[in-house]
């Protein structure tokens, strides 16, 4: 195992102004993701929030190097332990991919090839990376099924993917992901798909063996309910930027960014009084102005002022980022959306 | 698995009976007869009458007919009015032949067709992919006899490097035990009468194997492009694996199912015989002497071979559905 101490060590990884822009042909560029940095420690949980399109999943991808080498321009650094992936030729991100950085995706029910035995889609990996016999890789597997809670684990390896429950295909998903112990597994929605009851199973799964075996952490979510009990940091990130970062505890318990503040009061509460209803954030992202207009959010945002436009703000501050020029106030309620 | 086969096979009963009756009022429809084919100016309505009489085809047609089903089930599938040999004989000489033409035409097809929609859909939107979409269109709409020819002028007359016609050369000394030319070298020892054999099925078999080859990329290159936009495919790519276990385990084998399910149709459709190309190559097959057979009238030969091309139809469609079981576990289950 090893040691879990984020302040000891240097970052693991570190993605320093990264942008994807998509190009298609007759149309305007769309730029998904627009200068994102953060970085992530050894053994760190960091999340990475926001609602859908505001390119969360696109940076994991843009990470992992998954992105399609047609119509994406990628500028920006992605340095893992000292490598830069983005110019990493394809053959050497390859070995990297599998081995020292995982991804589990959304979806566990179309993520598995349903022509191939469970087993041989979690042995593929030892025997590509670690350069097990398929004797070995199999033994290994079983043990890793069974680490992620699959029952008769043997049996389960020779079914194929539409014999398995969803929680149990993530199950395996995550199986081989963690198969190399990687040093930096990104998880990207992994419980959206799932039952409500399965949800929890799957990220106190994730939680543990991360701890276990040290490995880091980013954690793609929309649910600040799945962020609460897992991250040390938090990102939330809104029309491709952060719009604000902090570490988990600060965050739930001072919002500063108008967003954050509304992404929290659209969670329900159990210690709500009945009848009170939920406080939606009005509007959609499909109203959002480029940042080059000014801040993205302003459209939606309750404590718009006169400021929040022409000039995008600043991502400000070490510790607790913020990227607001009119932030919640301590005493101010959580969100009150403008009518529209 | 063998409930389903079982079923399948059970399910040949009511389509041969059918089949058979259609056929039977089909063959008497067409104008003219086999007296008349048989005797041509000498047809007098005497000698037409006798030849009838002798043939049986003067009952009724259901009396024609049972008797006619009765002869089946019994292995006895008449005479042919136009050769005089029995019906099973000939079917016996000239199936082997279309079986070689046509698995040969298959080979090309998917041979050439599977890894050229791959690279299409690998190579989506360059000029390769747009080469194999032209190409794999003018491939269906080109005449089979004017590609023949064609072939037959280049390789054949102008490179002298392929014989134009037949099955072998007829210099050869070769022995044909079992009627697939090919085996039949091998199985002598005799792997000259092979390779000549070979030789002789390579232009037809590409001449035959154009369509289906056309269709094969076409398909191939749609399914493939489906596949590669798979989460399971990205899976893949994330788990670090060679390009060549992506490609194999991961996208061809799930791309292939459909292409399975038409190279299965297209073998079927080829078993019942080709005839342009045969004409064309002079190829002694199946296809070719059904087409006499029809100008002759030969009912016997009609109703048999025809009869047998449904057979194989079905049993080739079984065999595919084994093969989509074996490659999709989903079906297996189902």
């Amino acid at each position: 195992m090893r040691p879990v101490n984020p302040a000891s060590r240097g970052s693991l990884l570190e993605v320093e102004d990264l942008s994807v822009v998509f190009r298609q042909r007759g149309r305007a560029d769309v730029r998904a993701v627009d200068g994102v940095s953060f970085s992530v420690s050894p053994g760190e949980t960091v999340g990475l929030v926001g609602e859908s399109g505001c390119g969360k999943s696109v940076t994991s991808l843009a990470i992992m190097g998954l992105l399609p080498k047609r119509g994406v321009r990628v500028e920006g650094g992605v340095s893992f332990d000292g490598t830069d992936l983005l110019s990493l030729p394809p053959d050497k991100l390859r070995l990297l991919r599998g081995r020292d950085l995982a991804i589990v995706f959304q979806d566990p029910m179309t993520s598995l090839n349903p022509v191939v035995p469970i087993g041989t889609q979690v042995t593929e990996v030892l025997t590509r990376h670690r350069g097990l016999s398929n004797g070995e890789a199999r033994e290994e597997a079983a043990d890793l099924l069974r680490r992620v809670g699959i029952p008769d684990p043997s049996r389960r390896l020779r079914e194929y993917p539409h014999q398995l429950s969803g929680g149990m295909r993530q199950r395996a998903l995550i199986a081989a992901a963690l198969a190399c112990r990687p040093r930096l597994l990104i998880a990207d929605e992994p419980t959206t798909a799932l039952d409500v009851t399965i949800q929890a199973q799957i990220l106190e799964l994730l939680k543990t063996l991360v701890a276990e075996s040290g490995t880091a952490l980013i954690l793609i979510t929309h649910d600040l309910g799945v962020v609460a009990g897992t991250c040390d940091t938090v990102h939330v990130m809104y029309g491709g930027r952060i719009v604000e970062r902090a570490p988990r505890h600060e965050l739930f318990a001072e919002p500063r960014h108008p967003y954050t503040g509304g992404l929290l009061a659209s969670v329900p509460r159990l210690d709500q009084p009945r009848g009170v209803r939920l406080q939606p954030i009005e509007g959609s992202p499909r109203d959002v102005i480029p940042w080059a207009r000014g801040c993205a959010f302003a459209p939606r945002c309750p404590n718009r002022v006169e400021e929040c436009t022409p000039v995008a703000p600043e991502l400000l501050g070490d510790r607790h980022g913020l990227r607001c020029v009119n932030p919640l106030r301590s005493d101010q309620p959580a969100t009150k959306a403008v009518p529209r | 698995m063998l409930r389903f086969v079982v079923r399948r096979l059970a399910l040949l009963v009511p389509i041969l009976v059918g089949l058979s009756i259609l056929l039977f009022l089909w063959v008497r429809a067409l104008p003219g007869g086999p007296a008349e084919a048989l005797l041509g100016e000498r047809a007098t309505p005497e000698a037409v009458e006798r030849v009838q009489r002798l043939y049986g085809l003067d009952r009724p047609w259901y009396e024609q007919y049972l008797r006619w089903v009765g002869n089946v089930l019994r292995g006895d599938l008449g005479v042919s009015t136009r050769t005089q040999h029995p019906v099973l004989e000939e079917l016996l000489r000239t199936f082997p032949a279309t079986v070689e033409l046509a698995l040969t035409a298959m080979i090309f097809a998917v041979g050439v067709g599977v890894p050229l929609g791959y690279f299409a859909a690998r190579r989506h939107g360059t000029w390769l992919d747009h080469a194999s979409v032209a190409g794999s269109l003018f491939g269906i709409t080109i005449p089979v006899f004017f590609l023949g020819y064609m072939l037959k002028f280049a390789f054949a007359e102008k490179l002298g490097i392929l014989p134009t016609a037949g099955r072998q050369d007829p210099l050869m000394d070769a022995e044909h035990p079992t009627g697939f030319y090919v085996l039949d070298g091998l199985v002598t020892g005799n792997p000259e009468a092979a390779l000549d054999a070979l030789a002789h099925l390579i232009l037809p078999g590409i001449a035959l194997g154009t369509i289906p080859l056309a269709i094969v990329v076409r398909i191939t290159r749609a399914s493939v492009l489906d596949v590669l936009h798979e989460d399971y495919v990205r899976t893949a790519e994330a788990k670090g694996l060679r390009p060549a276990t992506i490609r194999g385990r991961h996208v061809l084998r799930n791309a292939l199912l459909p292409v399975v399910t038409i190279v299965g149709l297209q073998v079927g459709l080829l078993l019942g015989g080709a005839v342009l190309t045969e004409t064309v190559f002079a190829f002694p097959g199946f296809g070719k002497f059904m087409a006499d057979s029809i100008t002759a009238r030969d009912y016997a030969v009609l109703q048999g071979f025809i009869l047998f091309t449904a057979v194989i139809f079905v049993l080739v469609n079984l065999l595919v559905d084994i093969a989509y079981g074996l490659i999709d576990p989903r079906v297996r289950t189902a």
